[in-house]
């Protein structure tokens, strides 16, 4: 072998190594921010460069002017008002308009209304947002422990679209063969790129699997969790990394995992968001199904898109839904505070699933 | 002479003839093929290949091996459908798993991990015939057994982890999948199950002779090419006959480190360093989950996790708080 030959070897190594580094890392610079006790490289990391991407995707909306409260209430002067019973008739109009805005732009009224007849609810949409309202009421007034004050609005998840962009179902999983599927070992987006299980959400963020894998006593013998369970909580927590744009040092000091009294404030916020997500999935959208189920691809009107995953089952909620990349959504804008008509829902039992015209 | 001042070998080292060998004892198959010289395996290290040896251990390796390594792609390639550009882009990422916990140590369906089983035990079958032939090669040649002791040093950790671990903690899911990805991510998902092996003083051990082996290797290969002009690489000869090289590659290390090795007892710190980073390795693992189930915990336990105050609040375990969330 010449060493010509030898050259254009090299070069092709060469230049294939180059194509891997360049593809693969991030290109500097990289600011970290310290926290927790010196030297433990607890923080944030952060790139100054791609930051502004990231903080633009995700601006709150500005408020429109806000609505006289006094007056009749609103299902005094419309009919068939539910949820809503108690705004005025300007603070109904104002929030009917928003929803419009965050969520059906293009559609209008008509995404969720017969517009001959605004009152009937022949439009499987008005139903589900009905239901969506006390969702979003329920999670400003119950989960504080992970809302805060800057509480959420429909905007938070649906970011003008009609379906959120972020959202999960359930994987099938069928293949029979050789090996029967385990869930992992293949490239998945959801949980970093990394060959963990894909779907850590329908055990942890649907059903209430256990989360927790890590002894609290130093002897073995106590505890049934193993490697392998290790790993779905291990893809949940990718999850929620990628998700929210931190580290596991956000939340947690790498040392000991599991130790709540050297955490950070922020696991707790979070232990409440995961609580709060199997919540909305059971409570709210799981109950929906038939109602997509009778409409799988949206509303006559459209627009046109899947309302169900693979499995049949609603595309539903997971940490990404609301943060999108960003560990306070929308940039921790307090959205909730323009809008006081999403605090005075009616909670109570809706009446008109059967969806016929009044 | 000046070629060898150089990091990389610029000499092919050929004789008028390839190097017969040595005889060996009668009941020796024949070596097979004869001697040819590839240049660029020349340029890597020698560059006389054959005549081979593998004899009824070699072959059977081989086979056993190859069976291994078959069912393993075999199975990557059936979880991608036997979509084979699926199989190359997802390669990293496949795996063949071994059997969920819920079979404890029986034999389960073979493709619920049963295809691990077989794998493994072909693949282990195919190491231990490998170390018995490195073993008999070298009593054939008239060589000391050093190399495959070391080996089995090596077999050792991958048994540890794929067999007497398992079986220790009564479940085959606790063994390593063969995939290149999923056995790095079990990795990790083992050292936070058990607590952050860091904590495992044996792991620490491993770690020590593993960069130590790093640190040795690169000591002594630097002082034997820079000995290269006063023949230092004649290192056996030097250990009893010492030359001007051996003296001036002592001298160095005494002046620079104030301590050096001899020409023989740096292969001692070398042998012994690479062997003791997979033993020690196999014993903090083998303790992992069987002794202890937490290092954090044990080393707070001992007392040599530091302890220091975090500049929050301490936070308390919600799920304790009462009329806490499911």
């Amino acid at each position: 072998m010449s060493r010509f030959t030898l050259s254009i070897a090299a070069g092709v190594v060469a230049l294939l190594c180059g194509v891997i580094f360049v593809t693969t890392f991030e290109r500097p610079p990289v600011l970290s921010t310290q926290g927790g006790f010196r030297g433990l490289s607890m923080g944030e990391v952060e790139n100054p460069r791609t930051l502004p991407a990231l903080l633009a995707a995700n601006q709150a909306p500005e408020a429109s002017e806000a609505a006289d409260t006094t007056g009749p209430r609103a299902h005094e002067v419309y009919e068939n008002i539910q949820v809503l019973r108690d705004l005025s008739e300007a603070q109904f109009n104002r929030i009917m308009l928003a929803m419009t805005e965050w969520i059906a732009p293009e559609q209008g009224c008509g995404y969720c209304h017969n517009v001959e007849n605004m009152a009937s609810d022949e439009v499987y949409t008005k139903v589900v947002a009905r239901r969506m309202l006390q969702m979003t009421h329920k999670i400003n007034s119950e989960w504080a422990t992970h809302v805060g004050q800057t509480g959420v609005t429909c905007y938070t998840c649906h970011r003008g679209n009609a379906v959120p962009t972020m959202v999960w179902s359930t994987e099938p999983n069928s293949r029979a063969g050789l090996q029967a599927p385990r869930g992992q070992n293949h490239p998945a987006a959801s949980v970093g790129l990394s060959s963990l299980p894909s779907d850590p959400f329908t055990p942890f963020l649907l059903g209430d699997a256990e989360i927790r894998n890590i002894s609290t006593i130093s002897l073995p013998g106590r505890n049934s969790q193993n490697t392998m369970s290790t790993e779905w909580t291990y893809a949940l927590m990718m999850h929620m990394s990628t998700s929210l744009g931190v580290n596991c040092t956000y939340c947690h000091n790498s040392r000991s995992f599991a130790e709540w009294a050297q955490s950070p404030p922020a696991r707790t916020t979070a232990w409440h968001g995961i609580r709060m997500v199997r919540d909305i999935n059971m409570s709210y959208i799981e109950p929906l199904k038939p109602l997509w189920a009778q409409n799988p691809n949206g509303p006559a009107e459209g627009p046109h898109g899947p309302r169900l995953g693979a499995m049949g089952d609603p595309l539903k909620v997971n940490c990404s839904t609301c943060h999108q990349g960003v560990n306070r959504p929308l940039n921790g804008a307090p959205m909730l505070r323009d809008f006081p008509e999403l605090k005075q829902v009616n909670q109570g039992p809706l009446r008109s699933a059967d969806a016929t015209p009044r | 002479m000046a070629e060898y001042q150089n990091i990389f070998t610029r000499i092919q080292v050929r004789g008028p003839a390839p190097y017969p060998g040595v005889p060996l004892p009668a009941d020796n198959s024949p070596r097979e093929g004869t001697a040819r010289e590839v240049h660029l395996f020349g340029r890597l290290g020698d560059a006389q290949i054959g005549p081979i040896y593998l004899g009824y251990l070699g072959i059977l390796s081989l086979l056993f091996g190859f069976i291994a390594f078959e069912i393993i792609g075999l199975t990557m390639l059936a979880s991608v459908n036997w979509n084979v550009s699926e199989f190359i882009r997802q390669l990293f990422w496949l795996a063949l798993e071994p059997p969920p916990p819920e079979y404890g140590l029986r034999i389960p369906p073979l493709n619920k991990g049963g295809w691990w089983i077989v794998a493994g035990f072909f693949l282990t079958l195919s190491m231990l015939l490998w170390w018995v032939r490195t073993y008999r090669r070298a009593r054939q040649l008239g060589m000391g057994t050093h190399v495959a002791w070391a080996f089995a040093g090596a077999i050792w950790l991958y048994l540890v982890l794929g067999f007497i671990r398992p079986v220790a903690m009564g479940s085959w899911s606790e063994a390593v999948p063969f995939g290149i990805f999923p056995h790095l991510d079990w990795t990790a998902a083992f050292s936070i199950r058990y607590g952050n092996l860091f904590y495992n003083p044996f792991h620490a051990l491993s770690i020590v002779f593993l960069y130590g082996s790093v640190l040795l290797f690169a000591m002594h290969a630097a002082t034997i090419l820079a000995l290269g002009r006063y023949g230092g690489e004649r290192e056996i000869e030097q250990t009893l006959d010492r030359g001007t090289a051996a003296e001036r590659g002592g001298l160095f290390w005494r002046w620079t480190m104030g301590f050096n090795a001899t020409f023989e007892s740096i292969h001692r710190w070398a042998w012994w360093f690479a062997f003791l980073c997979p033993v020690t390795g196999g014993i903090g693992i083998l303790l992992t989950g069987t002794v202890v189930d937490n290092w954090y915990l044990w080393a707070v336990d001992r007392h040599f996790a530091p302890a220091y105050v975090m500049p929050w609040t301490p936070a308390v375990d919600p799920s304790i708080v009462q009329g806490a969330p499911r």
